[in-house]
């Protein structure tokens, strides 16, 4: 079976209108951020916690479904659960914060959560304990996290200087970042509540990104080495062209695991899978007409030859492993010599 | 031929030492079979949002921090005072917001509020009678110091609970001066408590007299000479009469915080003790101080107690090494903390409450049945869209299943619902691998290269593709796991383990069951692909 077979789309030449398309999305969510700011989850802001002690047995579903009825912003961002031994019937609900930190939040939320509570007519009940609780996530992991992203994405770029070339490097940074951004925007567009689970997809999903960029570089390295009479632009078409039965199945299947997160995995994936629907698609799509046409930028599109490194026609050993790939795997090109 | 039955046979020792560790004692747990501890002591733990935990409430005592600021800058005015020849009869802290200082001289008032001026920035200063000043802690400074005392004590916690092995914890701060601290499970809570709630402020000071059996036989005229304190020593467990005491200086030669790391180790009569390694800036210091005191003693004091006291043999400025009475699991525990650094501050327990899981069990249903059904679908396209082939890529992601699982027990591992999630989504984005390689073998197919050739050089080429990904992944996993904290840390030891385990069936597993394959065919010209 094949999705695509020889096929010899012209993607390059739509890089210009990807640009701008990009850039309109870029810009609109950061707008959106700057305007309403980001939604931050109860990791992020903080909260106020009630525990209320029933006379009798009450199941925590039933006192989830009464604040997810009664209180106002319920739902997602509220936290039940079992507090103590099972016998002294106590719940522990946990509330993000609405508004600022002011005194009177505690008191309000209390009894916003007592009157849920009541309107939910499950029982008899005293609130035995209100406490406001700061972020679970601190200011720490915000910063350090950021860091952390900002030199793994320095390492691949030097990684792939060195395995491929520095052009290379540029381009699947670049790629990284713009679906990182447009990721943001769309969950700017969408209010999704910054949490721990959003972080996670947005890291999961730059590691999808620069994988699928990789695999079509290493097409064009390759097609370099056989192509070398053939200008930049028609070796970066012919790879796209040749890898694209994977890039749209790869992009296939992690889409349908995705896609089954966001719509059955309930409440609580929501945000998760939302994000990763998202990230695979500008994924997929920034390898193809950022990330390539990066390279593409920066090489100019004049014929390879003189571009490309000293292909190893002569010495048939078998290529060790650690050599640079440009001059590696003389096995390689001669079989494509012969495929061509 | 013997080639292929070695390469079965590793598969098979891998399959069967993963699945032991990651998948039975999942399944001998869930159904109740009864299994040897050691098996099931490794067994993947679920987070607090799917099965609950402990929570300890501590009130952090913030007057540790005040006193430590008064007491360090009494300290100061003092040093301040015998430079600049000025006498006085009284100077101490009666509680930990003032010091009170008597018996000026009154023709040196002058040249007292002129040195009193260096310890003037936190403190103001208020005539108590002749000859007499309070320093009073500014409100301002109370406050906020209170304040980063809290912090403080949160993020040693954090790292604490993080070295401590147990992962996902939750840790926020309740009110003006308590943490709520939620660990998922609940074994070994006891530990944790100790661990968490022990100050692990450790100083090393210059002995001036002492060991004696007495605190009073080290004071002079009645009292304590000024500029120094009295520390009991350690007591062996079980001989309270066994206490000693040593008059040791006030102000610490250095402390924990100038220690760069600590471990566990054996002194030279075998012993469990616990060695450390300075800083650049604390050896400097380390060096200083012993250097002017050799063949003095020098008191190591953790938590208020000297452990030991050392005679100082020669300028020492990298490494000390802490002996005492210590089993080899307390010497874990207190390079652990040394490691961590001190609290800022004592904590109390206020409570201690066993907490059921935050989401609820629909939540958890869904998740489930949603990571499930995401699975499913992988493995039905991979067999619809390359068919006999897809039977490989479905067993490849099998194995990956459960190394995946395996390897994740064996790291202890704690599972949250996202952490499934991300799990599922791991295989779905894995698969990438079979595919790379299955579209090459189509394309050399179609080349008109035979069945075998073809099945060789799409392994052959794809693999560099493979390393170069996975490659560049396990860098970024690295500087997530080296910058990151806390959660991202534990994504990115997941990352890495991931990769691993994918490189390792996408290359060896599926390319050992085409060979099988092909084995088992004499001739064979097609590949259902």
């Amino acid at each position: 079976m094949h999705i695509f077979k020889d096929t010899h789309f012209d993607f390059l030449r739509w890089r210009w209108h990807a640009i701008i398309l990009s850039w309109v999305i870029i810009i609109a969510g950061a707008l959106t951020l700057a305007t309403k700011g980001i939604p931050r989850g109860v990791e992020f802001a903080g909260g106020t916690v009630v525990i209320t002690k029933f006379e009798q047995a009450v199941s925590v579903q039933q006192v989830r479904d009464a604040l997810d009825r009664n209180l106002q912003g319920g739902g997602q961002n509220v936290q039940v659960q079992a507090f103590g031994a099972p016998a002294s019937h106590q719940v522990m609900v946990r509330t993000p914060q609405l508004s600022g930190e002011s005194g009177t939040e505690l008191s309000k939320q209390k009894d916003a959560v007592v009157d849920a509570l009541r309107k939910g007519n499950i029982g008899t009940f005293n609130v035995v304990g209100t406490e406001l609780v700061g972020p679970t996530v601190g200011q720490e992991l915000t910063s350090k996290g950021v860091w952390a992203t900002v030199l793994s994405l320095a390492g691949i770029l030097a990684y792939l200087a060195f395995r491929f070339q520095f052009s290379f490097g540029v381009g699947a940074v670049v790629a990284t970042l713009h679906d990182l951004l447009i990721t943001l925007a769309f969950l700017a567009f969408f209010r999704y509540d910054m949490t721990l689970n959003v972080i996670a997809a947005i890291l999961t999903m730059t590691g999808y990104s620069t994988n699928d960029t990789i695999v079509i570089f290493d097409r064009i390295r390759e097609n370099l080495r056989s192509m070398r009479r053939d200008s930049m632009r028609d070796v970066i078409n012919a790879s796209i062209n040749q890898t694209l039965g994977r890039t749209v199945i790869t992009a296939g299947t992690a889409l349908l695991t995705s896609l089954a997160l966001f719509f059955f995995g309930g409440e609580v994936l929501h945000g998760f899978a939302f994000t990763m629907v998202v990230g695979i698609i500008t994924g997929t799509y920034s390898s193809v007409f950022i990330a390539a046409a990066t390279v593409s930028f920066w090489r100019g599109s004049a014929p390879t030859r003189a571009a490309a490194h000293a292909p190893a026609e002569s010495k048939p050993v078998a290529a060790a492993p650690q050599q640079p790939t440009r001059k590696a795997k003389p096995q390689k090109t001669q079989r494509k010599a012969r495929a061509s | 031929m013997a080639n292929l039955r070695w390469k079965l046979i590793t598969i098979a020792v891998v399959l069967v030492v993963f699945a032991g560790v990651g998948v039975y004692p999942i399944v001998a747990a869930r159904y109740g079979v009864h299994s040897p501890a050691w098996l099931m002591d490794r067994q993947l733990k679920l987070g607090l949002d799917l099965n609950g935990g402990v929570q300890l409430v501590l009130r952090v005592q913030t007057d540790d921090a005040l006193k430590l600021e008064t007491d360090t800058e009494m300290e100061r005015l003092r040093a301040e005072l015998a430079k600049a020849n000025i006498t006085f009869t009284n100077l101490a802290s009666p509680d930990p917001t003032h010091f009170r200082v008597e018996g000026i001289q009154t023709p040196q008032d002058a040249a007292f509020r002129q040195a009193s001026n260096e310890v003037q920035a936190n403190f103001d200063r208020s005539s108590a009678g002749p000859g007499a000043y309070v320093f009073t802690l500014k409100p301002n400074v109370v406050v906020q110091l209170r304040a980063e005392s809290v912090v403080q004590a949160r993020q040693t916690i954090e790292r604490r609970v993080n070295e401590l092995g147990v992962t996902e914890p939750s840790i926020s701060q309740q009110g003006d001066d308590q943490l709520s601290v939620q660990l998922p499970g609940v074994t070994n809570v006891d530990r944790a408590k100790g661990i968490i709630g022990s100050p692990g402020l450790l100083e090393l000071k210059i002995v001036e007299q002492g060991p004696a059996s007495t605190a009073e036989s080290l004071q002079v005229n009645g009292q304590v000479p000024a500029g120094m304190e009295i520390v009991p020593g350690a007591t062996v467990a079980g001989d309270a009469s066994s206490t000693s005491y040593y008059l040791v200086r006030r102000v610490a030669a250095v402390t924990g915080r100038d220690i760069r790391t600590a471990r566990s180790s054996l002194d030279e009569n075998n012993q469990p003790a616990v060695s450390f390694t300075f800083g650049t800036e604390g050896g400097r210091k380390f060096g200083n101080v012993t250097g002017e005191n050799i063949g003095r003693q020098l008191a190591i004091i953790l938590d208020g107690r000297v452990q030991s006291a050392p005679r100082i043999d020669s300028r020492i400025t990298t490494d000390g090494r802490i002996t005492g009475s210590f089993t080899a699991d307390e010497t874990a525990d207190l390079a652990l903390k040394l490691r961590s650094g001190a609290l800022p501050a004592r904590l109390d327990y206020l409570q201690e409450q066993t907490i059921g899981p935050s989401l609820g069990a629909d939540s958890i249903r869904s998740g489930f049945y949603a990571s499930a059904v995401g699975l499913l679908l992988i493995v039905v396209f991979m067999l619809v869209y390359y068919k006999l082939s897809g039977v490989n890529a479905a067993i490849a992601l099998v194995f990956n299943l459960v190394i995946l699982l395996g390897l994740m027990a064996y790291i202890g591992a704690v599972m949250t619902l996202p952490g499934i999630a991300g799990f599922v989504l791991t295989m779905g984005i894995g698969v990438d691998s079979n595919v790379l390689i299955f579209e090459r073998i189509k394309e050399e197919l179609e080349a008109g290269h035979g069945v075998r050739a073809s099945m060789n050089a799409g392994f052959n080429r794809v693999f560099w593709t493979l390393v170069d990904t996975h490659v560049a992944a396990l860098i970024s996993a690295a500087f997530l796991f080296n910058f990151g904290t806390g959660p991202i840390r534990g994504f990115a030891v997941t990352l890495a383990l991931g990769l691993a385990s994918n490189l390792f069936t996408s290359i060896f597993v599926s390319k050992t069951l085409f060979e099988l394959e092909l084995s088992q065919r004499r001739q064979a010209a097609t590949l259902s692909i």
